[in-house]
């Protein structure tokens, strides 16, 4: 039987400043909040900034409107990468740290002030990178700052600091962990979503080494300290960072995954053994796969890029496969032990689509696997590379999993983190039920956009890309359907910062007084403490459907990998 | 969310250890796929790279454009190299040079390296996708299967006037 972690007596130092949260019945230290708040409120802030750009990029790349001019173009596509990919990420992780390391485990911060010197490092950092970007213009360098490519020190610089400070924050939650465990807040393993969020915590860690490995020279180098630095090798230590920063998404994501299925349906993972798993698979191979980058760079061999490419043997791959199939069974165990047990699929009919939490799990699962991850693995074959590397089928990918699926999912979690720990209701319900739909609605025709582009040729990081003068007339209906899509997802993100500013800046303190936000009283968290192994293990409760949905992908995986050798097979013979 | 139990160390089920099962087979074949695509494909990554720098790589360009020049398009140089030989192709910011013409179904050695930034080789429509580096002297061995004009699009960043950088391969 799991329980909820006990509650033990809070630590004698009468210094100690806690509530208990009334729904979960875990204890919230104020300092973990205070932090969670302010870490959430600049990833909120940050991503409105990368939205404002990523609206104005898009209608600039619809070739029919065509917005904005070269250099403000080159600007803000710079703005958006670093508010998106790196702010808006960052920040909301370092909530989820926060979060994962203290309240989940019914611990105390044990080292505020030091991750509050980590968040004022991140906020300069971060805006600072925004300012010299919009100021100076030898810094449109794109958020990658290719060397030779030279920003200003100020450049390089800005990166350092929110960099360093992401660490100090991240090494925080360590110590939490480390803590709470001393002093007996919880017993046993950590829970699943803690354990997910280690995951992501020890990934970030040599991310952030790496990104050092690459800034710091970059900087020394921008400051005429040093005279030379070779441009490959800064491309493998900058995705080094850039490329596991990615799976550091990844990881928090799948926590989210599991805390949203957990929170709007009340599951118990069917294995804790395969899911935990599928996480170690990601801390031993994702790391290798800087190599993504560097498919059809000079200077490297078959056998070093396909080895990393592959993640040793499609072994990260294999763990989100592992997931992908663990998360549906726990909902379908979950919904068909409520009685829902018709058919393959009466338990999905029967889910509470209606539940903002449920939503975003759905949008964020379908499109990061069905999508993101399939193309994902086909461009990092090694030879299909070659039809792909910076064409639009790039950003097309990456758009399906950072945006479609991670940010998918921490704006689900947003909704239940206003009340939980902002203490404050939320407002504009009926926009909240509406958003995951209206945002992953227009995110999925900006990746099919940019894919079909991609496909027929166009350049990602492009002005104008009919200079070319021989990309084929239906771009301009890929690049349209790449603008509309674009258009939408920003009416989604409109409505999540409208939902969000709404809640926190309108109405009193309120303490939740109960845990689903529109689809009824009852408290799933509280609920799925009494699934049995009985439950689990009962022959009418076995995720049957799951494994349909499953063996599905797989042949759709199949057909798009496939059809990608074919496409390579008629192009010109090179070696 | 929630604290497991103690023990949760437990055996898989039915459909876990099926899907386990097929998603590894499924793994292991993307695995092979690329060594085997490696030993019997058409279509390989060039490897054979060496280091230059953009002062002795300049040099060379001029050189093999002296030696093989037909004709000159917009003041850039339209060279034919014989087939078989070694070819060179320079990426500045924001240009490539000089225009190459190759004759279709026969072997090139291809050299590309850039003279400040990093830059991108795209040929299209063909859609072949290189990345260009200083220092670099990439060597890529084509063969054209298909004829007619090709364009050379940058697709790596290189600053403000990315977007103007085109250049051509024509292959009779």
């Amino acid at each position: 039987m799991a329980t909820l972690a006990p509650t033990f007596p809070w630590a004698k130092d009468s210094k100690d400043d806690y509530r208990t949260c009334p729904v979960l019945t875990l204890k919230v230290d104020m300092h973990a909040e205070r932090l969670i708040i302010a870490n959430a409120v600049m990833a909120v802030v940050t991503l409105t900034i990368g939205g404002i750009a990523a609206l104005l990029i898009a209608l600039t790349r619809w070739q029919a409107v065509h917005l904005l001019d070269a250099t403000w173009f080159y600007r803000l596509l710079t703005i958006h990468g670093i508010d998106m990919l790196i702010a808006w990420m960052v920040f909301f992780e370092i909530a989820g740290l926060h979060f994962g390391s203290t309240v989940l485990l019914n611990a105390r911060h044990a080292a505020p002030k030091t991750a509050w010197f980590a968040f004022i490092l991140m906020t300069v950092g971060g805006l600072m990178a925004n300012v010299v970007v919009l100021i100076d213009p030898r810094n449109t360098v794109a958020y990658t700052a290719y060397m030779p490519l030279k920003a200003s020190p100020l450049f390089y610089l800005s990166y350092i600091l929110f960099a360093v400070g992401a660490l100090i924050a991240v090494i925080t939650f360590f110590i939490n962990i480390v803590v709470a465990k001393r002093e007996k807040r919880f017993e046993g393993s950590l829970p699943l979503v803690a354990f997910g969020f280690m995951t992501a915590a020890i990934l970030a860690t040599y991310t952030l080494l790496q990104g050092a490995a690459a800034v710091v020279p970059a900087f020394l180098w921008s400051a005429g300290i040093l005279s030379n630095f070779d441009p490959g090798i800064y491309r493998n230590f900058f995705w080094g960072f850039g490329h596991p920063a990615q799976q550091v998404n990844l990881a928090a994501m799948i926590s989210i995954w599991y805390s949203l299925a957990q929170i709007t349906v009340g599951i118990r993972p069917v294995n804790e053994k395969f899911s935990r798993l599928a996480f170690v698979l990601y801390l031993f191979f994702i790391n290798l796969g800087s190599a993504h980058h560097l498919l059809v760079d000079p200077g490297l061999s078959f056998s070093w890029k396909a080895v990393n490419t592959s993640y040793a043997m499609y072994l990260a791959v294999l763990g989100s496969m592992m997931h992908a199939f663990s998360i549906p069974a726990a909902l379908e165990v979950a919904l068909r032990a409520k009685g829902y047990r018709k058919g393959l699929f009466g338990w999905l009919r029967n889910a509470p689509w209606g539940e903002p939490g449920f939503a975003a799990l759905v949008v964020s699962m379908v499109m990061f696997g069905w999508i993101g991850g399939v193309t994902g693995v086909v461009i990092g074959t090694e030879q299909i590379n070659l039809l792909v590397h910076n064409t639009m089928r790039l950003p097309g990918h990456f758009h399906a999993t950072v945006v479609s699926g991670t940010t998918t999912a921490f704006m689900g979690f947003t909704y239940y983190i206003i009340p939980l720990i902002f203490r404050k209701e939320l407002k504009l319900k009926k926009w909240a039920v509406w958003q995951p739909y209206v945002f992953g609605g227009g995110m999925l025709l900006v990746s099919l956009g940019m894919i079909v582009s991609g496909l027929q040729g166009v350049s990602r990081r492009n002005w104008d890309i009919t200079f070319s003068g021989v990309v084929p007339g239906t771009i301009e209906l890929s690049l349209a359907i790449f603008g509309i899509g674009a258009i939408i997802a920003v009416i989604g993100g409109i409505m999540y910062v409208a939902i969000v500013l709404t809640s926190i800046l309108t109405g009193p303190r309120l303490e939740a007084s109960k845990l689903l936000l529109v689809s009824g009283d009852n408290n799933p968290v509280l609920e799925s403490t009494k699934l049995t192994e009985h439950d689990l293990e009962s022959k009418q409760n076995q995720p049957k459907g799951s494994f349909v949905l499953v063996i599905a992908f797989l042949v759709w995986f199949a057909v798009y990998y496939l059809t990608n050798w074919w496409l390579l097979g008629r192009t010109w013979f090179i070696r | 969310m929630l604290a497991p139990e103690q023990n949760w160390w437990k055996p898989l089920g039915r459909l876990e250890k099926t899907w386990l099962t097929v998603a590894l087979v499924w793994c292991i074949f993307l695995t092979v796929m690329m060594p085997l695509w490696y030993y019997m494909g058409k279509q390989n990554v060039p490897a054979e790279t060496y280091r230059t720098t953009p002062q002795q790589y300049a040099a060379t360009v001029n050189e093999f454009v002296a030696q093989y020049q037909v004709g000159e398009e917009n003041s850039v140089p339209v060279v034919a190299p014989p087939p078989g030989s070694d070819v060179y192709l320079r990426a500045s910011a924001w240009q490539w040079y000089p225009i190459l013409q190759l004759e279709k179904g026969k072997e090139y050695r291809l050299h590309i390296s850039s003279m400040d930034y990093a830059h991108g080789f795209s040929l299209q429509p063909v859609n072949i996708n290189l990345e260009v580096l200083p220092g670099y002297d990439y060597v890529a061995t084509i063969t054209p299967t298909s004829s007619g004009e090709f364009t050379i699009v940058c697709n790596e960043y290189c600053f403000l006037g990315h977007h103007t950088m085109v250049g051509k391969i024509i292959v009779k």
